[in-house]
């Protein structure tokens, strides 16, 4: 185990490096120089040389990409061209509302899957499993932001139930940030429910065909016992590696929900930098969310070897 | 059971696909013609869908949408198998060897990139654009593609007829080439299906968020983007943009399925 863990941490790394010199290197070739567009077209040369200076664009392209990535490491993102603010504050402000809405998504796909993969398997060519199926097939193709839009037009307008937009802040109180989350839960969750729900029910599925479950059945043990106690143990390996590569998926989906409900959050704060180009803030927060990418897959791996001692050699 | 998903998978791509062949043609409406005097008419017999907020007609709307959407994401598809496919069979050839550990990591690169990271970075490079959503959702594609035939192409390497194939003096690319290729074809049409509807969805998205096909070209996610707004006053010009994605989608995704049983009988199961 501590060689494969040794082995995927240095492959870990090396993802991690090239990774940053891909973002880097994208977002440097960029056209035109952040310090003159900042300034306008009427800006005096001195005045450019002095922002560019400050920002420290005048330094070597090597020089700022290991600035860059020494102060990634230390928690320095550098200070956004538009808004003079450290960017590491603004990732952190931001945070606190993309972080619960993943986490929010993730905790209602898993509770909506679990047990519709297990009915559904358990009734395996039934009418529930036909609908439960059915249904899946609709939540994976529905785009999510139109589903979001429904809920909009459903929850907030007509029933007035939820806002259709906005958030108060965690310091308006716990239960009016998250039912000011709770659409936008709702609407990245579905896509990945459906997904989990087909994953849970085949693993199951897969699971029930094996030969210790019919001895657990021979033993005298009931359909639901045998289920419980043995069945969805086993089904559970596949299943928590998908729920783990979920929690990137909807960080990163989260930045197209973020926009339909205006949640300020790290979606919304990309798409703010792009306009304005303030390039430092894309290329951290850009950064910032492939490393939640890289690191959950490395959680997963390491999770799936100490289950399952096999993998352990593979690759 | 397998023609439960082919065949309505069938119509519905083959509807979308005719909507956005017929467009190159006639539309009921010209698609760039700004009337804001008849906007927001609901459905008659002029204009079957009604009109949007410029007065532009939905159905013609759709219709060219269409062609966009399914453009997008044909080629996308296309550049992810075509650099995918042979850097899989050539990891695949080179098993265990440098190159195979240099593709596959490689790969591993990319999928840390969600479709989204990718059009949002070359985006705020080279503005928004559909040929910049192409590129990102390609890109996303390639590792797709090359795991599916690396994985496939290994299995086949064992058996006996490759090994004939070597016998009788033929190299690793020609092997992979006549005998590989041809033997994982089903399986890189039916993965093609998929990320042909995962492709819909992504340009839809970006396009939604204004990172894809810019106006005054009509695209699905665009027309719900604009729709946003008017949802309180007008949610129809919500609601056929949006169907009509998720019905090519669905549609899409039940060819895939049924492809995958009728191509393959060992996967003919009841699931």
């Amino acid at each position: 185990m501590l060689h494969y863990l040794i082995k995927r941490t240095l492959i870990l790394l090396a993802t991690l490096i090239v990774a940053s010199l891909v973002v880097f290197v994208t977002i440097e070739v960029v056209p035109g120089d952040p310090a003159s567009y900042m300034l306008g077209l009427n800006a005096q040369e001195d005045t450019v040389a002095a922002l560019r200076a400050e920002l420290g664009l005048d330094k070597s392209r090597v020089a700022r990409y290991f600035s860059w990535v020494g102060g990634l490491v230390t928690g320095d993102f550098g200070t956004s061209y538009t808004y003079r603010t450290p960017v590491a504050d603004m990732v952190a402000d931001r945070m606190w509302v993309s972080l619960p809405l993943a986490i929010y998504a993730l905790l209602l796909s898993t509770l909506i899957a679990f047990p519709a993969g297990v009915y559904a398997a358990s009734r395996r060519g039934g009418t529930t499993d036909t609908v439960v199926m059915a249904l899946t097939q609709l939540g994976v193709a529905i785009p999510n932001f139109w589903f979001a839009m429904l809920l909009v037009l459903l929850f907030a307008i007509n029933l007035g139930w939820f806002s259709a937009g906005g958030f108060p802040g965690w310091d308006a109180g716990v239960f009016q940030a998250l039912k000011s989350l709770t659409l936008p839960a709702i609407a990245l969750a579905l896509p990945q429910a459906s997904i989990l729900t087909r994953v849970m029910r085949s693993s199951l599925l897969d699971v029930l065909n094996e030969d210790y479950m019919r001895t657990a059945r021979a033993k005298g043990l009931t359909r639901r016992q045998a289920l419980w106690k043995h069945a969805l143990r086993n089904a559970m390996v596949p299943v928590l590696t998908i729920i783990g590569l979920q929690f990137s998926f909807l960080l990163a989906g989260a930045i197209i929900i973020e926009n339909v409900f205006y949640l300020p959050g790290l979606g919304r704060l990309i798409f703010q930098s792009i306009a304005s180009r303030d390039l430092i803030v894309v290329e951290s927060v850009v950064m910032l969310l492939v490393l939640a990418v890289v690191l959950v897959t490395f959680l997963v791996d390491l999770a799936y070897a100490w289950v399952d001692p096999r993998l352990r050699g593979a690759r | 059971m397998k023609l439960r998903s082919l065949l309505p998978g069938a119509v519905l791509v083959l509807l979308f696909f005719s909507a956005a062949l017929v467009s190159y043609l006639w539309t009921p409406f010209d698609v760039t013609l700004i009337d804001i005097k008849s906007r927001f008419q609901s459905s008659s017999a002029v204009h079957w869908l009604g009109t949007d907020h410029y007065g532009r007609d939905m159905l013609s709307m759709l219709m060219v949408g269409a062609r966009t959407s399914i453009a997008v994401a044909i080629v996308a598809v296309g550049i992810g198998m075509l650099v995918g496919v042979p850097l899989g069979l050539a990891a695949a050839a080179n098993r265990g060897r440098f190159l195979d550990e240099f593709i596959m990591r490689g790969n591993d690169l990319v999928f840390a990139f969600p479709a989204l990271l990718i059009a949002i970075m070359i985006t705020a490079v080279y503005g928004a654009g559909a040929l910049n959503a192409i590129i990102a959702i390609g890109i996303f594609n390639i590792p797709v593609f090359a795991r599916l035939s690396r994985g496939a192409a290994l299995s086949l390497w064992k058996r006996d007829f490759i090994l004939a194939a070597r016998a009788a003096g033929k190299g690793a690319s020609r092997i992979s080439v006549e005998h590989i290729l041809p033997n994982i074809m089903n399986l890189l049409i039916v993965q093609g299906t998929i990320q042909f509807s995962l492709g819909i969805l992504a340009e839809a998205g970006l396009s939604f968020v204004g990172l894809g096909a810019q106006p005054p070209i009509p695209s699905w996610g665009r027309m719900l983007a604009d729709s946003q707004t008017l949802i309180m006053t007008e949610p129809q010009l919500a609601l056929y943009p949006g169907l009509a994605i998720l019905l090519t989608v669905l549609g899409l995704n039940l060819l895939g399925d049924g492809l995958r049983d009728w191509l393959d009988p060992r996967l003919r199961r009841e699931r």
